[in-house]
C-alpha cells in the first residue's frame, strides 16, 4: 500500500510538471502582446522598455525563464503584469469563496441525486421514473451560466427572495454566508443532479438483483433497511469516485462560470479576468491551481480505491 | 469441458440454437437490427431525434429565411429603422436604446424574436449562430472520435510503454483546466491569429474553439475504449486472426474495431451535445466565435448584460441551446439502451 501511494504521488507531481511546462510553452508561442511595453505605459521610451525587459528577465533564455517563474510561484512572489499585485493574495483571497460555492454545491447535489435516484430505481419504469428522467436529462442539458444568470435575474432581482451576488463571509454571519449562496450553489448542483441521480438508479437497479438483497428479504428485513443498509451502500461506491473527481473538477474549473455569473470573486473569477486581459502570471498561477486540485482529487480517489481494492495496486 | 465430450448427434450452446433456429425457419437478427428494433420502440428517443433533425434543418435553411422573410442579414444594423407592426410604426431600437422585443408574425415575419441593441433581427441571428453552434460541435466530436479511438485502440492493443506513455498523455489532458486554457488561447487568437511555421490561423476562424473543445474530450472517451481493447485482445477471434498471419494494424481495424462500433456510436451523440456546451461556455466567456459572428454562446454573453430591460435576448438562444442538447441527450440515452443496455457511458462538462 505505501508503495502505491509513493508512485501515485509521484505521478501526481509529474502532471503537475507537465502541466505547468505546457501552459508556460503555450503562452510564449501564442501572440499576448510584449509584457514589457504594456508595462511601460502610454508612448514609452526605448530604453525604458529595455529596462523592463531586464528587471522582469524577458531577454533571458526560455528556460531559465520558466525557472524563475516557477521560483516565484513556489515562493509566493508571482506579480501580476496589468495590477502589479501579487498573485498569491488574489488567490489566498480568492480561496475561501471557491471552497464554500464548491463544497455546499457537492453536498447539495449529492444529496438531492440520491433522494431522485433511490427513488427512481425504486418506482423503476412508473410514471415517476420517467418523469425524474426527464427531469435529470434537462438538468444535464442546462448551460450553467445560462440558468445562473435566469435565476439571478428573476429569484434574485426581480422577485427579491434571494440577494443578487455577493458573498459574505462565513465567519461573519454563517446564515447569510449560505443566503448568499443558495442560488450559486443550486444553479451549479442541477448539472451534477442529473447526472447522479441517472448513475445511481442504474447502480441501486442493478444491486437489487444481488443474492444478498434476496437473502435480506428473505430473512424478513423491512423494505426500508434493505434499501438503505444493502442497496444504497453498495451502490454509492462509483458515485463517490465520481464525486470525488467532479469536486476537483468543480474547483478547478466549473466554479469559474457560475462565480462570473454571480460576482463571487472567487478564484474562477479571478481566473476569467486574468484570461480576459492576457495577464500571463495569474493565468499560469490559477491554472496551476486548478490543476492541482484536479490531481489532488484523482489521487484521492485512486488511493481511496486501491485501499479498498487490493488488486488495483499491482496494476 | 473437456472432462464431459458431446456426443456427436447432439450439439451445444449457440450451435444449438442455430441448429434450432434453422429447424424452425426463424432467422437470427444481428445485433444492428436488433439495436434498430429496440429504439424504434423508443418513441420518446425518436421524438426528440426528430426534433434534433429538424433544428439542424433549420439552421441550414438560415439563408432562405434572411433572404425571403427577414430581409436581413445575420450582422446587418438596423438601429434607426422603423417597422410597420399591424400598421403602426415602431422603432426597432427605441430611444432609450431598448430593442424591440419578439414581433411574432405582426410584421411579416421581421423581427420574429425581437432584436439585439444593434437592432439585429434575433431569429435570423439565432439560425446563422445555430450554424456555428453546430457546426463545431460536430467537427469538435468528429476530431475526440478519431483521436480517441487511435490512441484507445493502440494503447490498448499494444499495452506496455506504448500504453503507459498514452495513458500519461491522457491524464495531463485530464488535469488541464480547460476552461482557463480554452479562454486564455482564444483570447490570444482574436487579438492577432496565430502563426506557427506554414500555418496561420485567422482569427475570426472557427479553427481554435474546435480543436480546442476536440481535444478536450479525448481522455473521456479514450479511457473507455482502451478498456473495452484490453478485453478485446484476448478473445478467440482475435487469436484466430493472429494465427492467420494478420499484423497488428489489421487486426486492430478489422477484427477490434468494429466490436466497438456500438460504444462509438452512442459517444458520438453525447459528444455533439457536450461540445456544444462547451463552445457555448468558451463563446460566454469571450473565447469562442468572435463577435459580429454569431453563436447561442457569443448571443447569451451579449445578452445577459441586458437582461433587465430585454430578457428575449438571453432566454431565446439559451432556449434554444437547451433544445439542442437536450434532444441529442434524449435520443443518446434511447440510443445507448437500444445497442447497449449495459454500457456506463458518462460524459461531463
Amino acid at each position: 500500500m505505501g508503495r502505491f501511494i509513493v508512485r501515485r504521488l509521484l505521478q501526481m507531481v509529474f502532471v503537475m510538471f507537465a502541466v505547468s511546462v505546457l501552459t508556460f510553452f503555450i503562452f510564449q508561442v501564442i501572440p499576448n502582446g510584449d509584457p514589457a511595453e504594456r508595462m511601460a505605459g502610454k508612448q514609452p521610451r526605448e530604453a525604458q522598455i529595455q529596462a523592463i525587459r531586464r528587471e522582469w528577465g524577458f531577454d533571458d533564455n526560455k528556460f531559465v525563464q520558466y525557472y524563475t517563474t516557477m521560483k516565484k510561484v513556489f515562493n509566493g512572489d508571482l506579480i501580476s503584469y496589468t495590477t502589479q499585485l501579487p498573485v498569491m493574495d488574489e488567490i489566498v483571497k480568492g480561496l475561501p469563496r471557491t471552497l464554500s460555492l464548491a463544497f455546499g454545491a457537492a453536498i447539495l447535489w449529492m444529496f438531492v441525486a440520491i433522494c431522485f435516484g433511490l427513488y427512481s430505481a425504486m418506482r423503476a419504469g412508473k410514471f415517476a421514473d420517467r418523469f425524474l428522467t426527464i427531469i435529470a436529462l434537462i438538468g444535464i442539458s442546462l448551460p450553467v451560466f445560462w440558468i445562473g444568470a435566469l435565476m439571478s435575474y428573476y429569484l434574485g432581482y426581480r422577485l427579491g427572495w434571494f440577494p443578487n451576488g455577493g458573498y459574505v463571509e462565513f465567519t461573519k454571519d454563517p446564515v447569510d454566508w449560505a443566503y448568499h449562496l443558495i442560488l450559486p450553489w443550486t444553479a451549479l448542483a442541477i448539472l451534477f443532479i442529473g447526472f447522479y441521480s441517472r448513475v445511481l438508479r442504474s447502480n441501486v437497479l442493478d444491486t437489487i438483483n444481488e443474492d444478498y438483497v434476496r437473502t435480506a428479504r428473505a430473512k424478513g428485513l423491512g423494505e426500508r433497511q434493505i434499501m438503505i443498509r444493502h442497496v444504497l451502500r453498495n451502490s454509492m461506491i462509483p458515485i463517490v469516485t465520481l464525486w470525488g473527481l467532479d469536486f476537483g473538477a468543480v474547483v478547478g474549473g466549473g466554479a469559474i462560470l457560475t462565480e462570473t455569473v454571480f460576482d463571487l470573486q472567487g478564484v474562477g473569477q479571478y481566473a476569467a479576468e486574468a484570461v480576459g486581459q492576457l495577464d500571463v502570471p495569474p493565468v499560469l498561477a490559477t491554472t496551476l491551481f486548478a490543476a492541482f486540485f484536479i490531481v489532488l482529487l484523482n489521487a484521492i480517489v485512486d488511493i481511496a480505491y486501491a485501499y479498498l481494492d487490493p488488486r488495483i495496486r499491482l496494476q | 469441458m473437456a472432462t464431459e465430450p458431446a456426443t456427436e448427434t447432439t450439439l451445444q450452446g449457440p450451435a444449438a440454437w442455430e441448429e434450432e433456429a434453422d429447424r424452425e425457419h426463424v432467422h437470427g437478427l444481428g445485433p444492428w437490427k436488433l439495436g434498430l428494433r429496440r429504439l424504434r420502440r423508443n418513441k420518446v428517443a425518436l421524438l426528440f431525434g426528430l426534433m434534433f433533425v429538424l433544428l439542424v434543418a433549420s439552421c441550414v435553411a438560415a439563408p432562405i429565411w434572411a433572404k425571403r422573410v427577414a430581409h436581413t442579414t445575420a450582422t446587418a444594423n438596423h438601429l434607426s429603422d422603423v417597422i410597420k407592426v399591424d400598421g403602426k410604426d415602431k422603432n426597432v431600437v427605441g430611444l432609450d436604446g431598448v430593442p424591440i422585443g419578439p414581433q411574432w408574425l405582426k410584421a411579416d415575419g421581421k423581427f420574429l424574436l425581437g432584436a439585439d441593441r444593434n437592432g439585429r433581427d434575433i431569429m435570423v441571428r439565432l439560425l446563422y449562430g445555430g450554424r456555428n453552434s453546430l457546426m463545431i460541435g460536430i467537427v469538435a466530436a468528429l476530431i475526440t472520435m478519431f483521436l480517441s479511438i487511435i490512441l484507445g485502440v493502440v494503447a490498448g492493443y499494444f499495452r506496455g510503454p506504448v500504453d503507459a506513455v498514452i495513458r500519461g498523455l491522457l491524464d495531463i489532458m485530464w488535469s488541464f483546466p480547460v476552461i482557463i486554457l480554452g479562454t486564455a488561447l482564444g483570447v490570444a487568437l482574436a487579438l492577432g491569429g496565430l502563426k506557427i511555421g506554414p500555418i496561420h490561423v485567422a482569427v475570426y476562424s472557427l479553427t481554435i474553439p474546435v480543436l480546442i473543445i476536440g481535444l478536450v474530450y479525448v481522455p473521456y472517451m479514450a479511457r473507455p475504449v482502451r478498456g473495452q481493447v484490453l478485453s478485446l485482445r484476448e478473445k478467440e477471434f482475435v487469436e484466430a486472426a493472429r494465427a492467420q498471419g494478420a499484423g497488428p494494424i489489421r487486426i486492430m481495424f478489422t477484427e477490434v474495431l468494429p466490436n466497438l462500433a456500438s460504444t462509438i456510436v452512442v459517444f458520438f451523440t453525447l459528444l455533439i451535445a457536450n461540445a456544444i456546451l462547451l463552445e457555448s461556455a468558451l463563446s460566454f466567456l469571450g473565447a469562442g466565435v468572435q463577435a459580429p459572428n454569431p453563436s447561442w454562446g457569443t448571443m447569451i454573453d451579449e445578452g445577459v448584460d441586458r437582461i433587465a430591460t430585454a430578457p428575449h435576448l438571453t432566454i431565446v438562444p439559451g432556449l434554444m441551446l437547451v433544445l439542442t442538447v437536450l434532444s441529442l441527450n434524449v435520443f443518446g440515452d434511447g440510443v445507448r439502451d437500444a445497442l447497449d443496455p449495459r454500457a456506463k457511458v458518462r460524459l461531463e462538462h
